[in-house]
């Protein structure tokens, strides 16, 4: 097993392909990512970024290609290596994903008190800091389902970085946000990149927010990379699938219609049933 | 014709896949109790929501379903002179039969559904993604307590229905239709077995234990994480935790009781 601890590239993605049932989600996606910085993974809906991050993270299993994080290559840990591995890694859910029955403090402590050994003052501080980065240590005592959707993933972004992590893992984190937690977020992710100096992996597919805060960028649609660059590379890229992402045009080459046949075969075939 | 077959054949694959799927589960989840040495204040958290709150429940079922037995065997006995035979015929029924399965079937209904649900929403939630991906194991800190805490308390439960279905019967066949109060214990106690009966019994409620616990926690592991999904699997927790306790307490007692 190679170990590139050293580089200065964190994940290497190579020739990854991986299918759900009969449907390709990624064929030959190449991509590497660096160690410090904030790299995004942009596309539209459907493209399987989220399927990625989760087989960076080892929890699902490619069809072909090797994924390797910090050297190491991740589906060919053992499951106690690829725990090993996730204490280094930081993830950020969608939906946040805090534990339900138990307390924002407790929760960002979770981490905390299942891999170290820390005595209970020191976990109290080091969550109080934690929540305190991302402007909650006002809420430590509420619970998940007293939070609102911004709030719940500013909790998950203190439980990320808990175990002060080698990268974090964002998985949509602007999704269905108000234009004010929007902004919380884009601010907090930039700040806890520069001051953690760690590497930050942001799916999305909000454009100015990503944008905004990315140092580079891949763009992937049909199972694989169609465009990478800097945010300033990209936005003057001529590429029809850039062009068509980021102005936000209905059709280009990701088509407005879902593929079918031509529209009088299926009227025709209507007819034929009555 | 064919299109028949295709589905049957679907289905029988989906089934076996399914039964390996959840056996593989199951010997994970063995693998998985061990963690509960370290952290046993998960368990006693499961024990208090699977076993306590399922106790309101089976003491009025225990209750009923003893005066009821009582009720019965009386207007059945009294015509033959045989109404002393109450308490013993109460408690065999109870301790044999009513005690293990009623119990079961109420804990699949109340307990069962509950823990599938529970661990369904989890995973519709990413909790158990999330835990995974903080280099938990779900199986140790979610699954494992949740399985032991049923496979625990069924047999406590079962006791505790049994031994409120006897007082019931004493209440009916003493109290309210003035039966002897020695015959009542003393034949209860003359025929009633300690190992033949009263351990089968529990034995059989262990098994049961073990059954509808693993099937509650298996279905919300396995669910689709969807509103439909965890409906249906709500749904499937007490049909299968039903069916499967009712034909193994033919099995049992046939091994067990057969002369």
């Amino acid at each position: 097993m190679s170990n590139n601890s050293g580089s200065d590239i964190l994940v290497t993605i190579t020739d990854l392909s991986f299918s759900r049932g009969e449907h390709k989600i990624f064929d030959g996606l190449t991509m590497e990512i660096p160690r410090k910085g904030i790299t995004a993974i942009m596309g539209p809906s459907g493209t399987g970024k989220t399927t990625l991050l989760k087989l960076i993270g080892g929890q699902l299993t490619p069809d072909a290609g090797l994924i390797e994080v910090d050297g190491l290559n991740v589906h060919q840990l053992s499951s106690v290596e690829l725990f090993k591995l996730r204490k280094r890694m930081g993830m950020l859910f969608q939906s946040g994903a805090l534990l339900t029955d138990l307390t924002v403090f407790e929760n960002v402590a979770y981490p905390l008190r299942e891999h170290t050994r820390l005595s209970q003052p020191m976990i109290h501080e080091l969550v109080l800091m934690k929540l305190n980065a991302v402007g909650l240590r006002g809420a430590a005592q509420l619970m998940p389902a007293e939070l609102s959707g911004g709030m719940a993933r500013r909790v998950a972004m203190a439980r990320a970085i808990a175990l002060d992590p080698m990268m974090i893992m964002y998985d949509e984190p602007f999704t269905g946000q108000d234009p004010i937690s929007m902004g919380v977020l884009v601010r907090l992710i930039g700040e806890l990149n520069s001051a953690l100096d760690v590497c930050s992996i942001v799916v999305s597919h909000d454009v100015p927010e990503t944008l905004s805060i990315a140092d580079y960028i891949y763009l992937i649609s049909d199972g694989k990379v169609v465009d990478k660059g800097t945010p300033e590379a990209m936005s003057k890229s001529q590429s029809a699938w850039t062009r068509q992402f980021i102005e936000a045009l209905p059709d280009g080459p990701v088509p407005f219609h879902y593929p079918a046949p031509p529209l009088m075969d299926d009227l025709y075939q209507m007819k034929g049933l009555e | 014709m064919f299109a028949l077959l295709q589905k049957l054949g679907h289905f029988i694959i989906t089934f076996f896949q399914r039964l390996g799927r959840g056996h593989v589960f199951l010997l994970q989840v063995f693998a998985s109790c061990g963690s509960l040495l370290v952290r046993p204040g998960l368990l006693v958290k499961q024990m208090y929501s699977v076993g306590v709150q399922t106790l309101i429940i089976v003491v009025v079922a225990g209750l009923f379903v003893g005066m009821v037995l009582a009720l019965q065997s009386y207007y059945a006995l009294v015509d033959f002179g045989a109404e002393d035979s109450v308490g013993v015929m109460v408690a065999l029924s109870l301790v044999r039969e009513l005690g293990p399965v009623v119990t079961a079937l109420l804990f699949a209904g109340r307990a069962g559904s509950a823990l599938t649900a529970e661990i369904g929403l989890m995973k519709a939630t990413e909790q158990l993604s999330g835990m995974e991906m903080m280099a938990v194991n779900p199986l140790q800190r979610v699954i494992a307590p949740r399985f032991l805490a049923g496979v625990i308390s069924m047999p406590m439960l079962g006791i505790i229905f049994c031994a409120v279905g006897i007082i019931g019967a004493y209440f009916v066949a003493v109290i309210l239709l003035g039966l002897d109060y020695g015959s009542f214990w003393s034949q209860a106690q003359a025929k009633v077995d300690l190992y033949h009966d009263i351990y089968n019994g529990i034995l059989k409620s262990f098994v049961f234990g073990v059954i509808a616990s693993w099937i509650a926690v298996f279905e919300g592991y396995d669910c689709i994480p969807t509103s439909e999904g965890l409906g249906q699997a709500t749904t499937r927790t007490v049909v299968h935790s039903s069916l499967a306790v009712l034909f193994l307490d033919f099995v049992l007692t046939a091994i067990m009781f057969s002369k």
